[in-house]
């Protein structure tokens, strides 16, 4: 078994995720399984080979240039125009949970 | 005007010459939707309003004697991960359910643009993950051709609605096969284009790196039409690019004689149905005898394709779904005293089982101590896929393949095993991390009448080429 309970715990921490006791156990065995199944890219040696993060940087761009370069096209003016204005606050603040006339409002921070 | 078989260019041409007008087409369908989906639950979220003020706008433009764009007043469905103004969005989950976005997606700000009527959003897996639709915070979508079989996913609703003619077509979202895979399922049309063809502003993220808008429609035409009004660079997306937009549609009947056409042994090996296969064989037969050159190709690492997308796809989505964190328009738990027990417990409450599934794994294989050994494996393992395309294409035009392993399954049947409910992807995930289009098209029914679907992988920004294929095929059927 590669991940324990232990790691359950860790990672649901991580990602502000709580999880019933029901939850974990099924989290503890699909993990598990999933990963032995994972396991089969180890079969591959890749000391060699990059790591591809996007798409974007080799097709439909000028691949004669390099880096941000190629994705000049990308790059606009820093103005407003053409683009969204910003949101009035009331629209901004229409979805929230809980909100005042301009700010989100939320428990207090400084305790954990 | 009964919805029935209506095309684009039917329902168009039908309002312009005054034998319907788009406020009647727009009734029809929804009379359809309040008969039918009440058993199929494609739709979550009905715009009528938004639907009416539009048609009657279509509808000012025909009797004033106007030039209509060009989907003047088709009603269409919007999967309901892509943002409406206005309208409820809620990508399938309950952590969404309140969730009114203030602005369009573009996508769908450019169909309504060229005259569609955006009748509502179409229930899917929540935030898009899963492949018979059956993980949606609001209940199953069922198949229109046998209602106790999954419509495929995500955009399940999305192929459903098109299939039981509740819509003349539908935007979905393809992250992993979620276009492609309920288009084989329920018989229609799905594709995916290139990485960066189409806009991805307003679409709820689900992984960055691999997620796509497309059209699901009833004919290829179709899908080629609806590429051409929604492709194209967006000044709110930089991953879109600014390579020009050609006419899909004009190409769509150019000849195929003579194009190079690949059949690669991994996508015919073990796990493929018998029916399916003989199906897709038969279809590659048929485009043989159009005059297509069939070619063996290879793609040695396709056996490797699901566990490097389950793992980006997961690391991504991860840190995307960071953002439902009860503060800024996500559900929130009540009675919390702290900031922390806010976002678990908000969490916890909102996301279903197969989301919390996927941001522990992603979360995993990005955490200190995993991060080489999984996502770094997988980007690199991604390199290796993308360069069995990038070597077959130098041989061939388009590659054929099955769109899924197997016709609709059950519901239920494969909702307890989350592995085996990834391998329905088989044969998708690999377009999807190589950012090169797909198309699904139907190529024949099982023995239990159950749609099967061929799918034409082409070049990146190639899609006339697919869809020319897809259209030969289709008028030879």
């Amino acid at each position: 078994m590669k991940v324990t309970e232990k790691d359950v715990t860790y990672v649901a921490d991580l990602a502000n995720l709580e999880l019933t006791e029901d939850e974990r156990r099924g989290m503890l065995r699909d993990l598990n399984s999933i990963l032995d199944y994972v396991d089969r890219l180890n079969e591959l040696d890749t000391s060699n080979v990059p790591p591809m993060a996007q798409v974007s940087d080799r097709y439909g761009v000028d691949e004669a240039k390099q880096g941000s370069e190629r994705f000049a096209y990308a790059v606009r003016e820093d103005v407003l125009e053409g683009l969204r204005r910003s949101l009035p606050h009331s629209e901004a603040l229409a979805n929230a949970p809980d909100a005042d006339d301009d700010f989100f409002r939320v428990p207090k921070v400084i305790e954990r | 005007m009964e919805p029935i078989s209506l095309t684009i260019e039917g329902a168009r041409s039908a309002i312009q010459e005054r034998k319907t007008t788009a406020v009647a087409l727009a009734d029809a369908h929804y009379a359809r939707i309040q008969k039918e989906d009440g058993q199929i639950g494609a739709f979550l979220t009905l715009s009528k309003e938004r639907a009416l003020a539009q048609a009657e706008r279509i509808d000012r433009m025909v009797a004033d004697g106007k030039p209509l764009p060009p989907l003047a007043g088709v009603p269409v469905g919007i999967k309901d991960v892509m943002s409406t103004r206005g309208v409820r969005t809620t990508a399938g989950s309950k952590i969404l359910e309140t969730y009114t976005p203030p602005y369009d997606c573009t996508a769908v700000a450019r169909l309504e643009a060229a005259g569609a009527v955006v009748l509502g959003k179409m229930n899917c897996d929540e935030f898009a993950m899963g492949s018979s639709n059956e993980n949606s915070g609001y209940g199953p979508v069922r198949n229109p051709r046998d209602l106790t079989r999954v419509p495929g996913g995500s955009s399940g609703g999305s192929a459903a609605a098109v299939a039981a003619h509740m819509a003349v077509f539908t935007l979905g979202s393809d992250t992993g096969g979620s276009i492609r895979q309920p288009a084989a399922f329920c018989g229609v049309v799905g594709l995916m284009p290139t990485y960066g063809r189409v806009s991805r502003y307003g679409l709820i993220a689900f992984a960055s790196s691999l997620d796509h808008i497309g059209p699901l429609t009833k004919t290829v035409k179709d899908a080629a039409i609806v590429l051409r009004t929604i492709a194209g660079r967006d000044p709110m997306d930089s991953t879109s690019t600014d390579l020009p937009v050609p006419d899909y549609v004009a190409e769509l009947d150019k000849p195929v004689r003579g194009l190079k056409l690949g059949v690669a042994k991994e996508y015919f090996a073990e796990g493929l149905d018998e029916e399916v296969r003989a199906a897709v064989e038969g279809a590659i037969e048929k485009l043989k005898g159009l005059g297509c050159e069939i070619v063996p190709v290879s793609l040695p690492h396709t056996p490797y394709a699901i566990p490097t997308y389950y793992l980006i796809a997961t690391a991504e989505a991860s840190s995307n779904l960071a953002r439902y964190d009860g503060v800024r328009y996500s559900h929130r738990a009540r009675g919390v005293r702290t900031l922390s027990e806010m976002y678990r417990r908000s969490r916890d409450g909102g996301f279903g089982t197969e989301v919390k599934r996927r941001i522990m794994l992603g979360t995993y294989a990005l955490s200190a101590g995993y991060y080489d050994a999984y996502y770094l494996k997988a980007q690199k393992v991604r390199t290796l896929l993308t360069r069995d395309f990038d070597a077959a294409f130098t041989k061939v035009d388009a590659i054929l393949t099955p769109t899924s392993p197997t016709a609709a399954f059950r519901l239920g049947e494969k909702s307890n095993d989350p592995l085996a409910m990834y391998l329905a992807d088989i044969y998708t995930v690999t377009a999807d991390l190589a950012g090169i289009p797909g198309i699904s098209i139907p190529c024949g029914e099982t023995r239990e009448k159950l749609p099967i679907g061929l799918q034409i992988l082409g070049r990146h920004f190639d899609e006339a080429t697919i869809l020319r294929v897809a259209r030969a095929f289709e008028q030879a059927a």
